[in-house]
């Protein structure tokens, strides 16, 4: 069984020798031509001229187009129609492109497309959630809102209210990659080469574009240099480009946005504005709470309505809240239009009700970690989950007697597998958290400067796409008469390893080593279809399709063994390399061959629906979901109380994956997850200025963790208890949820700011905690 | 005059030869602000190389590149061809032995998990590599420009500490053994049709003062870390060009009389190693000098001559009250360094005058450097204090406090520096002061950070220095769980 192996990432010797090819490193056809798009310099406005003469006339030009040039503009939204690959006489952000250099080289490309003379008739500029509020701008009609109970008499009832409101930032994907694409025209179409984690997607707008069947365009991705969501959409654009620009010059063009023109143009993480007001016991239990999540979408629609839902669907984490109201704005304006990142609005969600844990805490004056597990939802089944201290305990106003029946959330889905009570309470005892809290108490009492602080946050994600639809996934496997297996899913590899999983799941079908499955590149010519590599669902729903196809060649050869030994097929044995039939044992590739001249087809297409989920968005009722994943986190942070520098001392993970496909890439996704979620909330910081000009569009200026950011101490470990749903393996998806690990950072550093107090102001610290954020939370403490 | 222009003139590069990945090259100088990163992937079909970012500050084209002063590894996005000329360059594809042998740090990549999706990782198997073979095991600070997005580290660096102890393939110890006679010698050179007239290589500073006073609208490229981004980026054409990395007579440091003389042309990794025994808290302050790869470019010369306010290197230089030496022709000049910058982006510096060395005292005890940016590692000072006060029977005797970040140019806090001077050293002192820092400075607000923080904290700097100086624990980065 090669499931549940550590085995190093399956292009890890292509990475290291560099020999790993991503797109710009193929070569293209002779006289292959290279695309830049000239930007607005204006946030909202009407062209009032444009004056490409210089750009047309630059060294090295062969096309420019401008709206002028399309009688029909193609669309590049994946949602709704609203994004024109160029500005149609509005400009809408600083950044939108307004028109395409096609030229010989990149460098020549850009060089010309500096060259634009743009006239603009300025109009005001809604960059701000206050601005858009006011102008009622905005996304869907009215915000959308959900409620569970009778949240303000539940919150009226409570011995205590509590309320705030606070500011989360985005964060740009900074995939090391950046955004890129290259079209090849053919005799019968388009081959497109993308640097996408939705080849699907970008098949159909460039066939909507052309106006061809999505059978002329097959778009092909071996691997991304860093996806993180920013490729779920974000890459339409260069691909639709590439295709206009081939069909009008009968030549390949590739189009590469520089790491600049990357920031500027595509969409980020939504930032938000959560407002919150929670009536809470003295034990810091929440008895109603409400929600206002602000959220600014930017100019275009893109996949912020999804974004802001699942947001709502994790505004109550591992929280059981009986009555609960949640109210969701999309905001639309004059900015970047934000897109998925990374959780996709679930850290958004989550961080809310982390701060009102933290909040109540503080106004109770109890542990953090009390308050939250006072707040657990009960662990539903005894045989999951049984020691966990929270059980039995009083929820809400009414007495809870320990009981298997699930607790609901806010969107009435019953939460069957909760284990945040045991996995928490291990966590607890792992690293110390206790003892560490006494010590770091002392060390403060004694430090009037450093200042240090501890938080225990954990998650709790819902896997699934919340778009029904789009969980289903289907493979193509062929195994060739030699006995190698050729392995194809709808799955995109962006370095989380995903390949390697389902090259490992076929193996094991086989009983042959993953070194036997010849991992190929994504491909819409061999599997259709198919949904973006996202929701981290990409091991769950093409690991269990590639299992469907792999059975079912194994099945043929098994059948075939049994005709041809009389044996039956359940007798027939794979592995080892070898295949076990009526007492005597073939080389896999020996029954291949035989199959193969018995006439047996050697080649499946396997699919797969994820089963039990339904979701209506609207009324936020059903169970999206087919299962969660929990973690939980502890970190240690110090800061400087003069100036708010800051550092992570110590981080300690515990993470839920089911039983593993494969722990070191598991490990490897906990790791680099934490460390991004703590960028977020610390030193990522995006800023525009006054023009809606973003400010922070290069690594100069945008601040990404790096070497020295990790935790000087890092601790993960993997909970390792199977999945009680039916996926591959027992497993359990691991793309996002630690990404949400990482807000225990930004509560350790609310921790310390509080130990320059004296317990009468809540640190209400906004994200990212960048030092001058966290100087400023010091300060308010010590006005007092 | 110690040479004559015709002779200058011969110091034209009109070729540019180097050994790559262990075979010499030749290429036509024709357009000299090509960078490395795009002729090894465009032209060399090395394609292990990768551009991130295009301006130095992500490291995924990290090479390594050796002469006679050894190996370093510099970010290739911003490396001129001619800067490489006798020098022998190493991609990721060299870092792999003949017949596909790994080296030590690829091998330990693999088991440790350190790559993902791979797009970083040339530029760290060629950071991780140079480390090794100089023997470096502080890895946070040789890695500190090399960016990635989705390990979060923890592996790369379980990679690097154990490939520590094996040893140094034999393969990557030949560059150094190679002259650079022999590296010219090979290839054919093959020109790209550019336009610009050849840039001027000299290779000592009598030479290039005689041709700067004949051309003093050039541009003039020492390491290339800033310049760089004015073509990656800006997509300007520079003009007229000399190269200053082969005037070997300005990269010396000597000490001499109580003083440290450094050349314009010392590398910022070759002034930390000097002055790290001398003054720690400058050296600490030059470790977080952007990062390793531009260090090893970077040039104190050009720290200072760039005039910017956000330069790392001037404040700590004007708290130590260094002298500039500057040279137009066969006329030297020495000033305060302070008074060399006039405004902003404007200094003292006549037409054909260039930078040639600056003065430091040999110990200064006092003196303390204080970077505060929103990344600890490889970023730019939103606010940087410099301290230098004499304390002598509990009285301020005198008093250099310089800051960058919070003025046009780096600047002394004169006001401030008045408020202490003659004053017992005690916090009621220092408290007393604040209020002079909104004399010296009116700092803006920016992406970096507000005017509102740059001016608490540069406050609070000083109170940090007085606790600092009593012995009480005011860094962040000494604190362990």
């Amino acid at each position: 069984m090669s499931i549940g192996k550590p085995l190093p990432h399956d292009s890890a010797l292509l990475h290291v020798t560099g020999a790993a090819r991503y797109l710009d490193d193929l070569p293209l056809p002779a006289g292959a031509l290279h695309l830049a798009f000239g930007l607005s310099t204006c946030a909202h406005g009407e062209i009032t001229t444009i004056d490409l003469s210089a750009v047309r006339a630059a060294h090295g030009v062969v096309a420019v187009f401008s709206a002028a040039d399309f009688p029909e503009m193609p669309d590049c939204s994946p949602s709704t129609h609203d994004e024109p690959l160029l500005a149609t006489g509005i400009v809408h952000y600083v950044g939108q492109p307004i028109f395409l250099v096609v030229a010989d080289s990149h460098l020549n490309a850009r060089k010309a497309a500096r060259l634009g003379q743009i006239t603009y008739t300025e109009r005001p500029a809604l960059l701000s959630v206050d601005d858009a509020l006011a102008a009622n701008s905005r996304f869907e009609q009215g915000p959308i809102i959900w409620t569970k109970g009778d949240v303000a008499r539940a919150i009226a009832a409570a011995p205590q209210q509590i309320e705030g409101s606070f500011e989360v930032g985005g964060q740009e994907h900074f995939y090391l990659e950046g955004q890129i694409a290259a079209c090849l025209p053919q005799e019968d179409g388009m081959h497109i080469y993308a640097s996408t984690q939705h080849p699907t997607e970008i098949q159909h707008k460039v066939a909507h574009a052309l106006h061809l069947p999505m059978t002329a365009v097959r778009v092909e991705t071996r691997r991304m240099g860093g996806g993180f969501g920013g490729k779920e959409s974000q890459g339409n654009a260069l691909a639709i480009a590439c295709a206009v620009a081939a069909r009008a010059t009968g030549r390949a063009c590739k189009m590469r946005y520089d790491r600049d023109d990357d920031m500027m143009i595509t969409g980020k993480r939504h930032d938000l504005r959560i407002r919150y007001r929670a009536g809470i016991d003295a034990a810091g239990r929440i008895l109603g709470l409400e929600f206002t999540h602000l959220l600014r979408c930017g100019w275009a629609q893109d996949l912020s309505l999804p974004v802001a839902d699942r947001a709502m669907l994790h505004a109550d984490n591992c929280y059981h809240l009986p009555d609960i109201r949640i109210e969701s704005h999309r905001l639309r304006t004059n900015t970047q239009s934000a897109t998925a990142f990374r959780g996709f609005g679930g850290p958004q969600g989550m961080i809310g009700i982390e701060r009102v844990m933290d909040h109540a805490a503080f106004a109770v004056g109890r542990d953090p970690l009390e308050v939250r597990r006072a707040n657990f939802y009960r662990a539903a089944d005894p045989h999951d989950a049984s020691s966990g201290p929270g059980t039995g305990h009083r929820v809400g106003s009414t007495y809870s007697p320990k009981t298997t029946a699930p607790q609901t959330t806010p969107y009435f889905m019953e939460v069957e597998d909760f284990i945040g009570h045991e996995l928490v309470a291990e966590l607890e005892k792992t690293a110390n958290y206790q003892a560490r809290k006494a010590e770091i108490a002392a060390h403060n009492a004694k430090n009037p400067i450093l200042k240090r602080g501890i938080a225990l946050t954990p998650v709790k994600f819902g896997i699934s796409f919340t778009l029904t639809w789009l969980n289903q996934a289907g493979a193509l496997v062929h195994v060739y008469q030699d006995g190698s297996i050729h392995l194809n899913h709808g799955g995109t590899e962006m370095g989380q390893g995903l390949n390697q999983k389902v090259a490992q799941v076929a193996a094991s079908v086989f009983g042959v080593d993953p070194a036997q499955v010849q991992i190929t590149a994504t491909d819409t010519g061999k599997v259709p279809n198919t949904s973006a590599t996202a929701a981290s669902s990409g091991s769950d729903l093409n690991g269990m399709a590639a299992q469907a196809a792999c059975e079912t060649i194994k099945g043929r050869m098994a059948d075939f063994l049994a005709d041809k030994f009389g044996t039956p097929a359940s007798a027939v044995r794979f592995e080892g390399g070898m295949i076990k039939a009526a007492g005597e044992t073939f080389a896999f590739a020996q029954v291949a061959a035989w199959a193969y001249q018995a006439r047996i087809s050697l080649s499946s297409t396997g699919y797969y629906a994820t089963p039990k989920i339904t979701w209506d968005r609207v009324q936020g009722k059903g169970r999206p979901f087919l299962y969660f994943a929990y973690g939980a986190a502890v970190t240690e942070v110090v800061i400087d109380t003069l100036t708010g520098e800051n550092r992570i001392l110590r981080a300690d993970l515990l993470h839920d994956t089911g039983s593993s496909l494969n722990p070191a890439l598991d490990i490897g996704q906990i790791e680099g997850a934490y460390v991004q979620g703590a960028g977020w909330l610390t030193t990522e910081e995006l800023v525009w200025n006054a023009k809606g000009q973003l400010t922070t569009h290069a690594p100069s200026t945008y601040k990404i963790p790096a070497c020295s950011d990790r935790p000087r101490r890092f601790n993960v470990a993997l909970w390792g208890k199977p999945n009680r749903e039916n996926t591959v393996g027992k497993s359990k998806a691991v793309g996002e949820p630690p990404f949400m690990l990482g807000i225990s950072a930004f509560f350790a550093l609310s921790n310390a700011i509080a130990a320059c107090g004296d317990g009468s102001v809540y640190p209400a610290l906004d994200a990212p905690a960048t030092a001058e954020r966290i100087l400023a939370a010091v300060q308010r403490q010590r006005r007092v | 005059m110690t040479t004559n222009a015709k002779k200058a003139a011969g110091q034209d590069m009109t070729e540019v030869a180097f050994l790559l990945n262990g075979t010499p090259v030749r290429i036509a100088a024709e357009a000299p602000t090509r960078t490395l990163l795009d002729f090894l992937r465009e032209d060399q079909s090395l394609c292990g190389t990768k551009e991130g970012c295009n301006e130095g500050d992500c490291g995924a084209c990290t090479v390594m590149v050796t002469d006679a002063a050894g190996s370093r590894a510099l970010n290739a996005c911003i490396l001129f061809l001619p800067q490489l000329h006798g020098k022998a360059v190493r991609t990721v594809e060299g870092i792999s032995g003949p017949n596909g042998a790994l080296h030590p740090v690829q091998t330990e990549m693999i088991t440790h998990h350190g790559s993902q999706c791979g797009f970083c990782t040339p530029g760290f198997i060629v950071s991780m590599a140079t480390a090794h073979l100089n023997g470096q095991t502080d890895h946070d600070t040789s890695l500190a420009g090399n960016l990635c997005r989705c390990t979060g580290y923890a592996p790369i660096i379980r990679a690097a500490t154990a490939a520590e102890a094996a040893p140094i393939p034999d393969w990557i110890k030949t560059d150094a053994g190679i002259l650079s006679a022999q590296i010219s010698s090979g290839g054919e050179a093959a020109g790209r049709g550019g336009q610009t007239a050849p840039p001027f290589c000299p290779t000592n500073s009598d030479d290039f003062a005689d041709w700067y006073l004949q051309h003093p609208d050039a541009t003039l490229i020492a390491g290339a870390t800033d310049i760089g981004l004015w073509v990656t980026k800006q997509l300007r054409d520079l003009g007229q060009i000399a190269f200053l990395n082969r005037i070997a007579d300005l990269q010396h440091i000597e000490r001499q009389g109580g003083q440290l003389h450094i050349g314009a042309g010392v590398t910022i990794t070759q002034l930390r190693a000097s002055i790290a025994p001398l003054h720690p808290s400058f050296a600490e302050l030059l470790r977080r000098f952007a990062s390793e790869q531009v260090r090893n470019a970077a040039t104190i010369g050009g720290n200072i001559a760039n005039g910017s306010p956000i330069g790392d290197a001037p404040p700590a230089l004007i708290a130590l009250g260094a002298t500039l030496h500057l040279r137009q022709g066969d006329d030297l000049r020495s000033i305060p360094l302070e008074n060399f910058f006039l405004d902003y982006r404007k200094q003292d510096r006549r037409p054909g005058e260039f930078v040639a060395g600056i003065s430091i005292p040999e110990s200064t005890p006092a003196l303390r450097c204080y970077k505060l940016s929103k990344r600890f590692d490889q970023d730019i000072s939103a606010v940087l204090g410099c301290f230098n006060i004499t304390v002598e029977n509990g009285t301020v005797t005198s008093a250099r406090i310089a800051f960058g970040g919070m003025a046009g140019i780096p600047k002394r806090a004169s006001a401030v520096e008045a408020a202490v001077l003659n004053q017992p050293w005690s916090l009621a002192t220092i408290i007393k002061a604040l209020p002079t820092f909104a004399q010296d400075f009116q700092p803006l607000s920016d992406m970096r950070a507000s005017a509102d923080y740059r001016l608490t904290a540069a406050q609070n700097l000083l109170i940090r220095y007085f606790h600092d100086r009593a012995g009480t624990a005011t860094d962040v980065l000494q604190v362990q769980a």
